[in-house]
């Protein structure tokens, strides 16, 4: 073979080669990082540093606007997979004194039959932002609104971890033969509607997502229609609301009564 | 001289294995999204077929080739008993090993996460270990192609060194780089979240790795091909390579610009700034040249080969080709294929035309095509031209082969352009489900159904593959000779340094890469809070 060396300057491969690659190189990065930022009259960029940095996907401070205010109070619990995974058992312990207020409706072994919801397995983080709400008014009910008002942080922290702590009781309810509905297994996906199940158990649990076996159906019903006429909106990016509002009448009925006939 | 028969029987078998039970989950997927088939099934099964189906097709299947078809050229070009037999053995083994790895939890529901891995969705550990396992038994041989090269250099050092090897070691060189990025990917980023250590990962990051990977993958997939193209078509049909020069040319252009081109694939990411973007986009421009020249040369060797027989006039030395010669079948299909698939291909590379169909079917009918289609119906040539050599028995079913050829290349089009068209047509890929009865939906019922019965057609051709080099097996001994490339028209006698090794290439490859992917990664990697809750697939409920 040519016993010329490969990387010299007199080797007219490597001359062309390198010296096509970095025209092509240096062409494209004019063209992609300055000519074209400059280019678009919507990007406001101040010089070409500017526009360099906006093609190299440099984050830039947004412009000051005035953001849009909600016309409601909005939730202001934060949810992770972790929050109140664990309570312990002065937690659990001063839960259960709380919990003698709540138990005319809610039942003292967390489980009642008067429409309201049974509490009892009830994932902690759930009862808290549910408490949570009712307290800053992101969630309003004439029952519950009142008993929040006066609650801590700590008793509605000791309260979910009581509940969460007691054992589900069967509901009387319970039907194993009832199909899973549609909208509970697959959803609508036409409509945009993720499965209920997805979140609220029997396919996945997502954090924030109540566990619904075993609630009244009166219940599930009562709050889908709230979701749905927007009386109900605590739920962190509107994501039951917009299911409920897409959610026809028959499917509102066999979610909450297949619920109800879960264990 | 093909010694080691053993051993590339064993990668060709096992790729084909792997074929075939990945084409079978593809023909059941096809049929059990389109409107054939009524909703009956758990949507989990199709994202688990689906992810068996895309790991063994784009991970296991072509890696395999690559390397079978690598250890005979380097035994047959190079006309010498192949250096490190054990390690090729143990590379082999590593890729078995890793493909079951994989597949367990796989099939068993606990890696839905698709081959393309998609994190903050995290599936069981043992699917990246797996995948791990395969991309470093593909190393070894990555690391073999190179020293048998080295070593028939220094014997012959005034000597070219054959285009076939050459074209081999140029590819192996291409995964030996573009498997860098998923392998940063899934050592850095994923495999720490899936084994517990971590529970958030920078999805975008780990994306831009990927997108290094996800390109340059394709001409991976791509090299068999093309070096069946330049020294197996001209041979087979009784004529010479028109030029050597020009095929080193077009290898070498793959090496340099197939790397800096993946962020095509993230066009619609935020992650990435759109200055890069339009420089990957360009690059993706420039993968058209070797394709380009490399049409030119196969269609002037076609005309040599025709023009030595007897060939006459402007084009009537096409219908004198050899027609009934399964490689010639081959090569024209799919140089077809490649045709349609490369000008879909020029759609997706440029920023505003992608924005239609990005993220839809028409993505997936694109790949099927360029894949599927006009990469490994050469898959089937090599096989084909391979088998009597390796296992000492005469293929001579000729008109099977054919059939099958043929049925390949109308099921592949009956698959794919029915895919494209409802990607226009707005259908998103990567779903198990579609509400044909929807109004909206409604007109792309007939076209996905066609796309089924592609699908059926593709599984009948498969299987007719497999049938025929089943057959060979069982067919009587009939020694084939000793196995030959294309002859070029002007054999090279003196090359240029720079044509007869790879080390301007290599530093050009690396060089481009650092130019186009340093700085998002740079980015990525020195931005605070970009990490997000990773996305557990499969874990208890």
């Amino acid at each position: 073979m040519s016993d010329q060396p490969l990387f010299s300057l007199r080797n007219r491969w490597f001359t062309a080669s390198v010296g096509i690659t970095v025209v092509l190189a240096v062409v494209s990065a004019l063209a992609g990082l300055v000519i074209l930022p400059l280019a678009q009259p919507d990007l406001k960029l101040s010089g070409i540093w500017d526009a360099i940095c906006s093609a190299a996907g440099v984050p830039r401070a947004s412009p000051d606007t005035i953001a849009q205010q909600p016309d409601g109070k909005l939730s202001n619990v934060v949810m992770t997979a972790d929050t109140l995974s664990r309570g312990d058992s002065v937690s659990i312990g001063r839960g259960a004194t709380l919990a003698q207020r709540c138990a005319i409706c809610h039942g003292p072994q967390g489980v009642s039959d008067a429409n309201s919801p049974n509490l009892a397995g009830q994932f902690a983080e759930v009862t808290y932002k549910e408490l949570n709400d009712f307290k800053t008014g992101a969630r309003v009910n004439a029952v519950m609104s009142p008993f929040a008002l006066t609650m801590t942080d700590r008793d509605m922290r000791d309260l979910a971890a009581y509940y969460a702590y007691l054992p589900r009781v069967p509901s009387p309810h319970v039907d194993a033969k009832l199909v899973a509905p549609l909208i509970v297994t697959i959803g609508a996906p036409m409509r945009n509607i993720a499965p209920c199940g997805s979140c609220h158990g029997d396919i996945d649990t997502k954090p924030g997502s109540p566990w619904l076996g075993g609630q009244s159906a009166v219940y599930i019903k009562a709050q889908l229609q709230a979701f749905a006429s927007g009386s109900r909106r605590n739920d962190i990016s509107q994501q039951m609301r917009n299911i409920a509002r897409n959610m026809t009448a028959e499917e509102i009925d066999q979610a909450a009564r297949y619920y109800e006939a879960q264990p | 001289m093909l010694i080691n028969k053993r051993l590339i029987l064993a990668h060709f078998w096992l790729a084909f294995a792997a074929f075939g039970l990945a084409l079978l989950l593809g023909a059941w997927q096809m049929f059990v999204r389109s409107p054939l088939n009524p909703w009956h099934f758990n949507p989990e099964f199709y994202y688990r077929s689906v992810t068996a189906h895309g790991s063994a097709m784009g991970y296991v299947f072509p890696t395999l080739i690559a390397m079978g078809f690598g250890y005979a050229i380097s035994e047959a070009a190079l006309a010498r008993p192949l250096i490190g037999r054990r390690w090729a053995w143990a590379g082999f083994v590593l890729v078995a090993v890793g493909t079951v790895v994989a597949m367990l939890p796989v099939s068993m529901g606990l890696a839905s996460v698709l081959y393309t891995f998609y994190p903050p969705m995290i599936g069981n550990p043992f699917y990246y270990i797996g995948v791990v396992l395969v991309v470093v038994g593909s190393w070894i041989w990555v690391a073999l192609m190179s020293i048998n090269l080295a070593a028939w250099k220094r014997d012959n050092p005034d000597k070219p060194v054959p285009l076939a090897m050459f074209a081999n070691v140029a590819g192996s060189y291409l995964w030996g780089w573009t498997a860098v990025g998923a392998a940063l990917e899934l050592l850095f980023q994923i495999i720490p979240v899936a084994l517990g250590w971590r529970t958030t990962i920078d999805a975008g990051l780990a994306r831009v790795f990927f997108s290094w990977t996800l390109h340059a993958i394709v001409y991976f997939w791509l090299m068999p091909t093309y070096i069946a193209y330049y020294t197996i078509f001209p041979r087979a049909i009784g004529g010479r390579l028109y030029s050597d020069p020009m095929g080193r040319i077009a290898f070498i252009l793959f090496l340099v610009v197939a790397m800096p081109i993946g962020v095509h694939h993230l066009f619609a990411d935020p992650q990435v700034g759109a200055g890069f973007k339009f420089m990957h986009s360009v690059f993706t421009g420039l993968v058209a040249l070797p394709t380009l020249l490399t049409v030119f040369t196969i269609c002037a060797s076609a005309e040599v080969a025709s023009r030595l027989h007897g060939g006459r006039g402007l084009f009537g030395w096409v219908g004198a080709l050899p027609w009934r010669n399964p490689i010639m079948l081959a090569t024209a299909l799919s140089l077809v294929m490649l045709g349609f698939g490369g000008a879909g291909g020029l759609i997706n590379m440029s920023y505003q035309l992608n924005a239609p169909v990005h993220n839809t079917q028409w993505i997936t009918g694109h790949f099927h095509l360029i894949f599927g289609g006009a990469i490994v119906i050469m898959y089937f040539a090599i096989a084909y031209d391979l088998w009597p050599h390796l296992t000492g028995r005469a293929l001579d079913n000729v008109r099977l082969m054919r059939l099958q050829l043929w049925l390949w290349f109308v099921g592949m089009i009956v698959t794919t352009f029915p895919w494209h068209y409802v990607g226009i047509l707005g259908m998103p890929r990567r779903m198990a489900y579609y509400d044909y009865a929807n109004s909206a939906l409604a007109a792309q019922a007939l076209s996905v159904s066609l796309s089924a019965v592609g699908g059926l057609i593709l599984l009948t051709s498969g299987i007719l593959f497999l049938l025929v080099l089943i057959r060979g097996q069982r067919a009587p001994r009939q020694e084939a000779g000793a196995y030959q490339f294309a002859v070029a028209v002007h054999p090279p006698i003196r090359l240029p340094v720079a044509l007869n090794g790879f080390g301007l290439w290599l530093a050009l490859m690396i060089g481009l890469t650092v130019v186009n992917y340093g700085f998002p990664i740079a980015q990525l990697l020195a931005l605070p809070a970009t990490n997000v809750p990773a996305v557990y697939v499969g874990a208890p409920r």
